[in-house]
């Protein structure tokens, strides 16, 4: 007889492929469909997207990545620095963010009618101009990764022993020296992780390119995906865009792995020992204005949806049916999303753990166990908007595009965030299963008793945690809903960039400030609930 | 699971099933149309009052992205009638086979070059003009030539082609104008486009709200900031070639053609509880009859030099050829 977790598991493994496997048919299909089309497809245009995709990502790591090597290495420095703790806490706040609550945020502060607009008026001399297209993008990116740099790259500075900061002290080394010997060593093989992290962000950003790009002039592949469904209604230019999206990060990502990043990006710092660190007057000013100043750019946007949020006519929008609407159907899709996730995630979990209890002790994983282990994985090399776009193509002829996108919400969000749901659940489940397998075997306790009874309370935590996380995930997604969104299925973000759309700001800033709360009361959560397991 | 399978269930349920028993018509239309002050709300009073039915409107962003849509949905669509559809799209709109026949008498219509087209029923038209604000710009250019060759720190916004018919006029007013050289014209040009919005909507709010001095709309724009602002200061530039034609037209679908209350409403359009709301509500001239003689406003208006227009059938042969010349120019 086959074990239950096992046939979960694959279950589990068969819904993932189908969900991967039906949007590569979907592409394929087409490309064999219209062969002379997808290759006709390469154009002019099409290149351009691709320089600019290219040149906005390296831009964007650049602008992030310099400038958080001094941040980091200032906060390093200064483990005393007023409101340090708090700063890191500010710096993680981005990520949590949906990056249509970002995008607005920026335009709100820096926009031609933004906040600071008047100021900006004055001190150019000429009227602000605000920030369409390339500069926007760009400073949104950076919004989200400098922050997230500076703490991998504090991360890194953690690591040096306390014993080399003391010899460097006794021996007198002057700031330049230190950084030379101690600090630098550390980043530089820190870097290239971070720094191609970074750059994959940037190249898979659609939300941000979408909201702030400002026309053709300013596309990436992914916005450029959806335009052609979207737009134009060709499948054929959308799949050529497609498989170059998918060269381009899958070429990051195996970089990336040969680097040995951390994929995840998520960076949960020690309290830093304090450490005698020889600084004078001059360094400590000069840090001191490095961290304002990167404190000031990521608090400013996050500041402006405050205050623009609040000014918006909250009591109307509280009682408008397409809000309410837009909130249900957005919880409703997130639980969805995240329940499934959990669910997914687990059974691989459950599934790979008996594989590994069943196996010899010596022998090398099977093939089915490798893929429980690391299939999920695959999915970080596949944006959501191609998943969406293989499907539209697919689907495009049955004439239920629309009709399907609360299942390819919630789908492609569950597998997008089990990557994370596993990471969360499996040495738990794996430690209890440890402790507890032979247990449960003599005491005949198998299937929903042993889940409720010997899991449950071991796997509760990281199971809410993953679910919190896939819920944030799924909330903020604008990449799939745009693609198979309309009238009758609408989502926060959906319902904020129509109201951005129809210059209705207010409107927006407000369902902004809403959507960014619930998201940070999630990522809280998250976060909260990590530190304590 | 349960709870999920449930939950997705249930809101698939909710966002296809019509609950009301009523007679029901569904109309596809661009968001402008069905705004709070835009013609739909007056519309919709009128017909329900005149069919005792219940009227649907589902919005897109503009014209082009309403024909996109239809496709998408193909036979399964919810729409009875598409409103929003203009002549340079009437020809490939016809070739999908999802519009019927109207079937309905067009003795009401009027418009310019008259009307004879058996599948589409014109509700409204205009002519594509720039429409510039008088405070933040002393002398707007006189033709389209000198829009293009002109000061490029004096920005307009426009529409994108492939989702808005504005868009896509002024792709076609640039070819009518330019003919093989249009894609020159559009590399000048690029250089004072501030920013190419999906709709007219989006382009039209940037523009009232100072974004830019100048934006792609209609020569009867200003008769909005007169009527509804009493105010001078937005005027249409007159341009020496001649300004685009648009005819924005209706049809029924094949889904459309099994409801009766489709041609009644296609009929009830070319009449004065439609067309009385135009004028003043979608801002364009009227395409059929009213009831009530048109403000003097419009009578102020520019009035083209001459009135430009091209086959549908050219256009729909060549429209994605001339849009993807227009991508590559403007994505540079």
């Amino acid at each position: 007889m086959i074990d239950r977790r096992i046939l979960a598991g694959s279950i589990g493994l068969a819904a993932v492929a189908l969900l991967i496997g039906g949007a590569f048919a979907g592409l394929a299909a087409e490309a064999f469909h219209d062969f002379g089309r997808t290759l006709g497809a390469i154009d002019a245009y099409l290149l351009r997207v691709v320089r600019f995709t290219v040149w906005q990502a390296a831009l964007s790591t650049a602008l992030s990545v310099i400038p958080a090597l001094f941040v980091a290495r200032a906060l390093a420095r200064h483990p005393s620095f007023p409101g340090r703790g708090l700063i890191l806490k500010l710096f993680a706040l981005p990520l949590a963010l949906p990056a249509i609550v970002a995008a607005l945020g920026i335009l709100a502060l820096l926009g031609r009618a933004g906040l600071v607009s008047d100021l900006m008026t004055t001190l150019t001399g000429s009227r602000w101009q605000g920030i369409y297209g390339l500069s926007g993008i760009l400073i949104a990116h950076v919004f989200f990764n400098l922050p997230l740099a500076t703490r991998l790259f504090l991360q890194a500075l953690d690591t040096v022993p306390s014993d080399q900061w003391r010899l460097g002290a006794q021996l007198g080394m002057g700031q330049r020296a230190s950084f030379r010997f101690i600090e630098w060593p550390v980043l530089r093989t820190a870097l290239p992780g971070v720094a191609g992290l970074v750059f994959m962000l940037c190249i898979t950003s659609f939300t941000i390119v979408l909201t702030l790009g400002g026309g053709p002039r300013a596309t990436t592949l992914e916005v450029a995906i959806y335009q052609a469904l979207r737009f134009d209604f060709d499948p054929a230019r959308a799949v050529t865009l497609t498989v170059l999206q998918i060269a381009l990060t899958a070429a990051i990502v195996f970089m990336l792995i040969r680097l040995g990043a951390n994929m995840a990006g998520d960076a949960n710092l020690s309290v830093s020992p304090r450490r005698p660190v020889a600084s004078g007057p001059v360094e400590r000013v000069f840090s001191a204005i490095l961290i304002v100043s990167a404190l000031l750019f990521v608090a400013g946007p996050m500041a402006a949806i405050i205050v623009s949020g609040l000014q918006a006519d909250l009591v109307r929008l509280a009682s408008d049916p397409a809000v309410h609407a837009a909130t249900l159907t957005s919880l409703v899709l997130a639980l969805g999303a995240a329940v499934l996730s959990i669910a997914l995630s687990l059974s691989l979990v459950m599934a790979r753990r008996t594989l590994e209890l069943h196996r010899h002790r010596n022998a090398a994983p099977s093939l089915l166990e490798q893929l429980f282990d690391t299939g999920a994985g695959f999915v970080l090399v596949i944006p959501p908007i191609v998943l969406g776009a293989g499907w539209f193509v697919l689907m495009r002829n049955t004439g239920l595009v629309f009709v399907v996108a609360p299942l390819m919400v919630v789908t492609v969000n569950a597998v997008m965030a089990m990557p994370f749901a596993i990471r969360a659940i499996r040495p738990a489940y794996d430690a209890a299963s440890a402790r507890h397998e032979r247990l449960a075997a003599s005491l005949g306790i198998s299937g929903i008793n042993r889940l409720r009874l010997i899991d449950w309370p071991v796997l509760r935590r990281p199971l809410f945690m993953a679910m919190a996380f896939a819920m944030a995930l799924s909330l903020g997604d604008l990449g799939v809903i745009a693609l198979f969104g309309s009238d009758s299925v609408q989502t926060l973000p959906y319902l904020l960039l129509a109201r951005m759309g129809s210059y209705r700001t207010a409107d927006a800033a407000g369902l902004a400030l809403f959507l960014g709360i619930i998201c940070l009361l999630l990522m809280t959560f998250v976060d909260r609930t990590g530190n304590r397991t | 699971m349960c709870r999920l399978l449930f939950s997705v269930s249930a809101l698939a349920l909710l966002s296809i099933a019509p609950a009301s028993a009523q007679e029901k018509l569904t109309v596809y239309t661009y968001d402008s149309f069905t705004a709070d002050w835009g013609p739909g709300p007056a519309v919709e009073k009128a017909f329900e009052a005149e069919c005792g039915c219940d009227v649907e409107f589902v919005a897109v962003a503009d014209g082009v992205a309403l024909l996109n849509r239809l496709k998408l949905e193909g036979g399964n669509t919810k729409a009875d009638i598409i409103l929003g559809l203009d002549t340079s799209l009437t020809f490939e709109a016809q070739q999908t086979g999802l519009f019927a026949p109207h079937e309905i008498s067009l003795d009401k219509v009027n418009v310019p070059g008259g009307w004879t087209d058996a599948t589409f029923v014109p509700y409204d038209y205009g002519y594509f003009a720039f429409v510039y604000d008088t405070e933040a710009l002393e002398t707007p250019p006189a033709s389209l030539k000198e829009l293009v060759e002109g000061n490029a720190n004096d920005k307009i916004i426009i529409q994108d082609p492939r989702t808005s018919t504005p868009g896509l006029g002024l792709l076609l007013w640039v070819k009518a104008v330019y003919g093989d050289e249009a894609a020159d014209a559009w590399k000048k040009l690029q250089a004072r486009v501030l920013t190419v919005t999906p709709g007219w909507s989006e382009a039209y709010g940037l523009f009232t709200n100072g974004e830019a001095p100048m934006v792609l709309s209609y020569t009867t724009s200003p008769a909005y900031h007169v009527i509804a602002d009493d105010t001078q200061r937005y005027q249409a530039a007159g341009f020496a070639e001649g300004h685009y034609l648009q005819v924005e037209v209706a049809g029924v679908t094949t889904k459309g053609a099994t409801n009766p209350l489709a041609r009644q409403f296609l009929e009830f359009m070319t009449g004065p509880g439609f067309q009385n709301a135009i004028p003043e509500t979608n801002w364009m001239f009227p395409a059929g009859e009213m009831s009530e003689p048109l403000n003097p406003a419009f009578d102020q208006l520019v009035t083209p030099a001459k009135t430009l227009t091209l086959e549908p059938e050219d256009i729909a042969r060549n429209r994605k050829a001339w849009v993807d010349e227009w991508l590559a120019v403007m994505s540079r």
